[in-house]
């Protein structure tokens, strides 16, 4: 087994917290079906996206495979250990392998604290190295890679004097310099600018090139999906409904909600009227999921059976799973 | 007559850090029932500019050259209080995240009619009438006009934004990043209720964003915006088909082309310039792989390269080789 | 992408102290308690003072002259002395409770923010209750109970300012726990400590620090309030007391204005000096307050 990932029946659930006397008087507790049934797994130097609207839960699987949110059912097995049933204190190592990068580069750096500190944090947590000079000297090392060159000049500014594009590479470089195996990016560049984006997206490319780590990359934006994923999985309201490899964007997609999204992606292309055809009606609150299959409401195709029963993700080829009833028709 | 038509329009900010040349000498055009996508990225102008035209700018901001005339009126030259009456009569404003501008504690419905009756002599009936049409308009079921803001979901709120941005029938209405932060498949749904506006009132739209991927969808013009000056603007169709400026190719490359190749291509390094700082020569030059020393030195102005596509660099369209 | 709005932005020591020179209100309140200070360290040294030498009777009460620049109080003793004096409890008192609080409201507040247990709730509660009852009948019935030395006073009016603080601190905390780069640091394997060391309390502390200053004008005053009731430290001088032997003596309608004029305007003027100061630094440190 060369998985390094392995996710297996994902569940997470979240109770919604409601005023005292609701609570005495109903008797049903109003759950949020966040991720509800997702298994996937990756492979070393592999790069697995994840793909979807808000609402889908791609987000949160994220944060469930690292542990950062408690699944409620399944597993997640990373170097065929099960993390979803550790602590905290057992997680020390794994957190060394496995890392995180975030969506908005403005918030998820310590205004307080300088670029060196910040990316050295990591070694400090986990004592690394004592020497002050060692640390500086990884600190570069781990700059010059996200880009930032010469590193000396990053080393004590702090992230407000840093452009988005910088202040990511500078997260970046404090989620590598620990050589991480494994890196969950959640949607690393939707904040930035555009004619930054492919900076930072030619840079995961490298990381996983000459470090072979493995990603697994979140993301609205299907045309990202397609550059640099070697799988796709796309999420509708808490499951998986279609998964393959880039071909899936090119047209090659077997449920209606992936077509869906294909239709509107972003393009630079001048495509008049590509907007008519745009799937009517707005993902549904996840407190209330709709019977059988979660699309039916808004499917184009949508047939009795699709109301009733929910479809399960079905080979359609090698490597290739959609879950729609239309594929089981003869 | 141009709807719309800005003419060297500069506007500064007093800073502690100096004087920011925000809008630096900006000029086009919008005709009635036309649509224009002003294209840039954070720093470029493109919302200053939207300000400058509303008149809405913080006050450290200062327009200090240039006319904006709307009808062949200067709105420069109005006093406040004229331009506060002008507002949302003849130009409206469509803010990015105008669904959390909705007032929780007031019903959807009435908020539009709010806007309605400040500008016009309508009684309340006559204003909650046009407000159900307006609903129709953007698609949004009339009866729930007195629904709360709570029970819409993300695109309908911005579909209601934009009803009430049509409240009082404006010439005008811009768009500040209108769609930037619904998700893909509502950005659609609005970008073709803009389209359907344009076509059926007749209004123009001034369009501002970055995301050059919608502006295929609903602008006939395009105007590309960097540190404060326009450097290419054209129809549509000539931008999409020949990229004049080193600038507008790398915007248009950051979109991954699905019928293309899998490659990846070459990043667009450095970040935008300080607009408080003396920038001598063409303002993209320490960015552009291809400056040259006239670049350095000396600021390329904006020249009509075929009829109608304009573009501001000393090599436009002959730098690709 | 433009800044976050609500990122406070971190500014260099030399930036700050720019700003801070520039900003009447803390420029004023600065020069103010330096006075205090500088009176309050060195004054007893140029200028001693014995509350227990006593005058004889023809000194008592006499207007300022010569020798008593700010005259005598009812016992004969020199006005000015006491004064000077009281300075130092005053101030002592003031600093040394509110660094309680401070530290106090600091530490439940950071907890209860942090965390979403039973602890959190019952320090909640804690801090309910002494909002909720008036301090000035807390403070006199707990001095009533514990004596009136001033180590006791201290803890009493540490301990009824640090629900105040504790509770800005809680609210500050929620919201910075849910910053994303709290996240990151979680998934990089820092533990609670380390987060709530390094990461949670350098971005509470500026704002602890602006509102441990009005907590330290409203000690001063609960010190001289405390003092004035008759329940100050009668082996010190303090503003309070002074105010308090002045009002027993009857100065006010005896017309013995160096008396109880001097100690008021003192605990005024050391008040708005705080005051000042801990507005400014809000201002400097709020982004969001910045006049343009």
């Amino acid at each position: 087994m060369d998985k390094l990932l392995d996710v297996q029946d994902l569940k997470v659930h979240f109770n919604i917290k409601r005023g005292f006397i609701e609570d005495i008087f109903s008797k049903d507790q109003v759950v949020v079906k966040a991720v509800d049934g997702v298994s996937f797994s990756i492979k070393k130097g592999e790069i697995l996206s994840l793909a979807g609207e808000s609402g889908s839960g791609k987000t949160t699987v994220g944060k469930a495979v690292l542990n950062l949110v408690k699944p409620t059912s399944g597993k997640v097995l990373f170097n065929n250990e099960d993390i979803s049933a550790k602590s905290e204190k057992e997680l020390k190592i794994f957190r060394q392998n496995a890392q995180m990068i975030f969506q908005d580069p403005y918030q998820s750096l310590n205004p307080k604290q300088s670029v060196i500190d910040i990316v050295s944090e990591p070694l400090s947590i986990h004592n690394i190295t004592k020497s002050e000079k060692d640390k500086k000297e990884r600190v570069e090392v781990a700059l010059e890679l996200a880009g930032l060159k010469p590193a000396g000049e990053y080393l004590y500014r702090y992230p407000h004097e840093l452009s988005g594009g910088e202040r990511q590479r500078v997260a970046i470089a404090g989620s590598i310099i620990l050589n991480p195996g494994f890196i969950v990016a959640d949607e690393p560049v939707s904040m930035l600018d555009v004619s930054i984006r492919i900076g930072i997206i030619n840079l995961l490319m490298e990381l996983r090139n000459k470090k072979d780590i493995s990603f697994l990359f979140i993301t609205h934006d299907l045309s990202l999906a397609w550059l640099i994923s070697d799988r796709i999985a796309i999420m509708y309201l808490g499951k998986i409904v279609e998964m393959g490899g880039p071909e899936l964007i090119e047209g090659k997609c077997k449920h209606p909600y992936t077509k869906a999204l294909i239709d509107v992606m972003p393009l630079a292309k001048a495509v008049k009227n590509r907007t008519k055809n745009a799937l009517k009606g707005e993902t549904p609150n996840p407190v209330k999921i709709p019977s059988g299959c979660r699309f039916h409401p808004r499917c184009p195709h949508c047939m009795d059976i699709c109301r009733v029963e929910e479809p399960l993700l079905a080979n359609i080829s090698e490597g290739h799973l959609a879950a729609c009833h239309l594929n089981k028709l003869p | 007559m141009e709807l719309l038509k800005i003419d060297n329009l500069k506007t500064y900010f007093k800073t502690s850090k100096g004087i920011v040349r925000a809008v630096d000498g900006v000029s086009f055009s919008i005709e009635r029932g036309q649509a224009v996508g002003l294209v840039g990225e954070s720093g470029c102008g493109k919302t200053t500019t939207a300000l400058s035209i509303v008149n809405l700018l913080p006050e450290n901001g200062k327009i200090t050259e240039g006319s904006i005339l709307l009808d062949g009126k200067d709105l420069t030259k109005l006093s406040k209080d004229r331009v506060r009456k002008q507002r949302w009569k003849n130009v409206s404003i469509v803010f990015q995240s105008a669904m959390n501008a909705l007032n929780p504690v007031m019903k959807v419905g009435d908020q539009v009619i709010e806007a309605i009756m400040y500008h016009n002599h309508l009684t309340y009936e006559e204003a909650r009438k046009k407000t159900k049409e307006l609903f129709d308009l953007v698609e949004i079921d009339k009866n729930r006009i007195d629904n709360y803001p709570h029970e819409f979901s993300g695109g309908m709120k911005q579909r209601v934004m934009i009803a009430m941005a049509l409240a009082c029938d404006p010439k005008l209405i811009i768009g500040d990043e209108p769609t930037t932060a619904l998700d893909v498949i509502v950005q659609a749904q609005i970008l073709n209720l803009l389209n359907k506006i344009k076509e059926e009132l007749n209004t123009g739209l001034l369009i501002i964003t970055h995301d050059l991927s919608i502006l295929g969808e609903v602008c006939d013009e395009i105007v590309i915006m960097y540190a404060g000056k326009i450097v290419e603007k054209g129809r549509t169709e000539q931008i999409y088909e020949e990229h004049l400026h080193p600038y507008t190719y790398k915007l248009f490359k950051s979109f991954p082309d699905i019928q293309g190749e899998r490659i990846l291509e070459e990043a667009l390094m450095g970040r935008a310039p300080n607009l408080s700082d003396h920038l001598p020569g063409c303002r993209f030059n320490p960015r552009c792989s291809f400056a040259s020393d006239k670049c350095r030195i000396e600021e390329p102005k904006l020249k009509e390269a075929s009829p109608g596509h304009y573009c501001a660099c000393h090599y436009g369209g002959v730098w690709n080789g | 992408m433009k800044n976050s709005e609500h990122e406070i932005v971190y500014k260099g020591y030399k930036e700050f102290f720019n700003i801070f020179i520039h900003n009447k209100m803390a420029v004023a309140g600065a020069v103010i308690l330096g006075v205090f200070i500088t009176v309050a360290l060195m004054g007893s040294l140029v200028y001693p003072f014995d509350l227990q030498e006593f005058g004889t009777a023809g000194d008592v009460m006499n207007p300022p002259d010569r020798s008593h620049l700010l005259g005598t109080d009812d016992m004969g003793r020199d006005v000015l002395g006491n004064l000077i004096a009281g300075t130092r409890v005053s101030l002592l008192v003031g600093l040394l409770s509110t660094l309680i609080s401070m530290i106090l409201g600091t530490v439940l507040g950071i907890y209860a923010g942090y965390y979403d247990n039973i602890i959190s709730t019952i320090i909640m509660q804690v801090t309910n209750f002494f909002l909720v009852i008036p301090w000035l009948p807390l403070m006199l019935v707990l001095t009533a109970i514990l004596g009136t030395s001033i180590w006791n006073i201290i803890f009493v009016i540490g301990m009824t300012s640090w629900p105040g603080t504790a509770r800005i601190v809680r609210a500050q905390t929620l919201s910075i726990r849910e910053r994303p780069f709290i996240e990151r640091i979680t998934a990089i394997g820092a533990d609670t400590g380390h987060i709530m060391v390094k990461h949670i309390l350098p971005n509470v502390f500026p704002l602890v620090f602006a509102n441990t200053i009005l907590v330290s004008a409203e000690a001063i005053l609960s010190e001289t309030t405390l003092s004035f009731l008759g329940l100050g430290d009668v082996s010190r001088s303090s503003w309070g007391m002074m105010l308090h032997y002045a009002f027993e003596s009857g100065a006010a309608s005896l017309g013995a204005y160096w008396y109880f004029l001097p100690p008021g305007i003192c605990v005024v003027l050391l008040v708005l000096s705080f005051t000042f100061l801990g507005y400014a630094l809000d201002e400097i440190l709020n982004p969001k307050l910045k006049r343009r």
